[in-house]
């Protein structure tokens, strides 16, 4: 851009404007990203001190069994609330984007659970599930498979209004006139749906899919307060593998509750988790530039 | 034939809206039994047996060696502190990124970027040090890591917005004399507003629920917020009084509710402007 006549003097006030966000920013991330990244190549010697080892954390970070449980249990869970996620929110959308009296009572319903959060969700739905599965003598602390389960359903609960509100934007993004020429045609529900909503509403639907995605890879709260891991599993070395136990999860713990000499590895976990999360929106931003050409 | 279908369809969307607030009433009604029965009678209504009346509500105001009211007190006070410095610092940079336009302002536009793909986990360690270290970990400081670690959506979005204000309007300020400061805080700050109330939306929905980093910043034996809170109810051994425990749940979700109410339009604006970013 070429210099206005605002640029010159503005440029005397610099310290003013960018000075606090900056300052904060250096604080609340630079900072602490370059530093973090640093100690992924350190073992830490006392609770301050800390001493180059080069890439033994990373090695030590893939061997260990409950990271890679962990990875697992991530990449599958994200997958599945990807898809039980969107399926719904897109109906929901579909049902709600037509004119009727109620409309803004039922997406309002559907919303709602978004504002708790997920510490506060994690809570709530444990006393439900612990009052459902108290009458077949079981527990979502004692199974895997149902803390699985119970995650998705409160996710789903959750962020199904968040996305069904991204795809009301995407349906009325698209012009009148297209639907009102498929309908004098004669199209079909199915032959409008495939053939004009849903391309139509691509944007729409590639930001829905990868906002479930990273949201279901960076999950914590929920995770926490619902399961916190368990069952735990002792295995054969000693180790103890969570079973219900997500990757930032794992990275908390591993910093946290196993002593400062490990938290050189925890470090190293969380650059991975951090390369994963940063990959899949790389790939999101190649997808959506490629569909801008397209049109 | 088409009359039938809508009845259907209205039916069948009733159901399952009534379904989507059963969790929410299931507290609400649990919120006013005894402790015992919460367990052993989740789903009745509280009978003249396992009704608790406003029992619970009253301990679980002390209830977990915190008072409830002190917690939901130092989350008002984060949230509003927080989301204001959000506010005025990032739009003051972003006014400054998008004018200016340097090589400078650049890097630092795409360093806010890039922090928005940055998960918390990985400066949880380091950043709870550096924040320990400058003493900013009191309700009344937490705010200047919160700007830290938020500034990029809030940059991000900002910046886009001034991108598309007319730069007349601003030089037309300036010849008539107006200097950048009173530029910014009277010509453009005030045309900032839709955006402001988007980015203000967005940051009060995550710090007010936010766990992970208040927990690790502030000092949780003198100072915690509503989901700190909760979650030590819980994390504490012995036992849990799931009634008081329901009760402070119910409380925490109808403020929540309240402030949906009253602001459902820029709520949903703000989550629709948020999602374009991706």
């Amino acid at each position: 851009m070429k210099p206005t006549i605002l640029t010159k003097p503005m440029r005397k006030w610099a310290w003013l404007f960018l000075g606090p966000m900056l300052v904060c920013f250096g604080i609340g991330f630079v900072w602490p990203f370059l530093h973090g990244t640093y100690l992924s190549f350190c073992r830490f010697l006392l609770v301050r001190d800390a001493e180059w080892i080069g890439g033994g954390n990373y090695a030590a970070a893939f061997s260990d069994p409950s990271f890679r449980s962990a990875f697992g249990f991530t990449a599958v869970f994200a997958v599945v609330s990807v898809i039980l996620i969107n399926i719904p929110a897109f109906a929901a959308a579909l049902a709600l984007n037509r004119k009727f009296r109620g409309r803004n009572l039922y997406r309002a319903v559907f919303f709602m659970p978004n504002l708790i959060g997920g510490i506060v969700l994690g809570h709530l739905w444990s006393m439900i599930f612990d009052g459902i599965l108290a009458g077949f003598g079981t527990s979502i602390l004692l199974d895997a498979k149902l803390g699985f389960w119970g995650m998705i359903i409160v996710l789903l609960w959750q962020q199904v209004g968040y996305m069904m509100i991204i795809y009301i934007a995407g349906l009325q993004a698209i012009p009148a006139d297209m639907m009102e020429a498929a309908e004098i045609d004669g199209a079909s529900g199915s032959q409008k749906l495939f053939r004009i909503i849903i391309p139509n509403m691509m944007p729409a639907i590639t930001i829905c899919l990868f906002l479930t995605l990273t949201n279901g890879f960076k999950l914590f709260d929920q995770n926490l307060a619902l399961t916190a891991g368990q069952p735990f599993i002792q295995q054969a070395d000693g180790t103890t593998v969570r079973t219900t136990e997500m990757l930032a999860l794992n990275i908390y713990n591993t910093f946290y509750s196993q002593g400062p000499s490990n938290r050189g590895i925890a470090q190293a976990k969380a650059v991975i988790f951090f390369v994963t999360v940063a990959g899949i929106s790389l790939i999101q931003l190649v997808a959506t530039r490629r569909k801008e050409v397209q049109q | 034939m088409k009359q039938e279908k809508f009845v259907v369809r209205r039916i069948v969307l009733g159901i399952i809206c009534l379904i989507w607030i059963l969790p929410v009433l299931a507290v609400a009604v649990n919120a006013f039994k005894m402790n015992t029965y919460v367990k052993t009678e989740t789903f009745a209504l509280p009978n003249a047996q396992s009704s608790a009346g406003f029992d619970n509500f009253i301990k679980g105001m002390t209830f977990g060696n915190y008072p409830f009211l002190k917690s939901a007190l130092y989350s008002v006070v984060v949230t509003v502190l927080s989301v204001g410095a959000i506010l005025l610092f990032t739009s003051m940079a972003a006014w400054y990124i998008a004018r200016v336009d340097s090589k400078a302002c650049r890097v630092i536009y795409y360093l806010c970027v890039f922090s928005m793909v940055v998960p918390f986990q990985m400066v949880m360690l380091t950043l709870s040090r550096t924040a320990d270290s400058l003493r900013l970990n009191t309700p009344l400081t937490i705010p200047a890591v919160y700007v830290g670690f938020g500034a990029g959506l809030a940059v991000f979005m900002f910046t886009g917005f001034v991108k598309g204000i007319p730069l007349a309007i601003e030089e037309a300020a300036s010849i008539d004399g107006c200097g950048p400061v009173r530029t910014f805080f009277t010509v453009v700050f005030p045309m900032l507003q839709p955006t402001l109330v988007s980015v203000g939306i967005l940051e009060i929905m995550w710090i007010w629920n936010d766990y992970l980093l208040p927990v690790l910043v502030l000092d949780i034996y003198e100072y915690r917020t509503i989901p700190i809170h909760i979650q030590y109810l819980k994390g504490s051994y012995g036992t849990v009084d799931l009634g008081a425990t329901m009760a402070l749940i119910l409380l925490s979700v109808v403020p929540v509710v309240v402030f949906y109410l009253f602001s459902q339009k820029h709520i949903i604006e703000g989550v629709t402007a948020g999602a374009v970013k991706g």
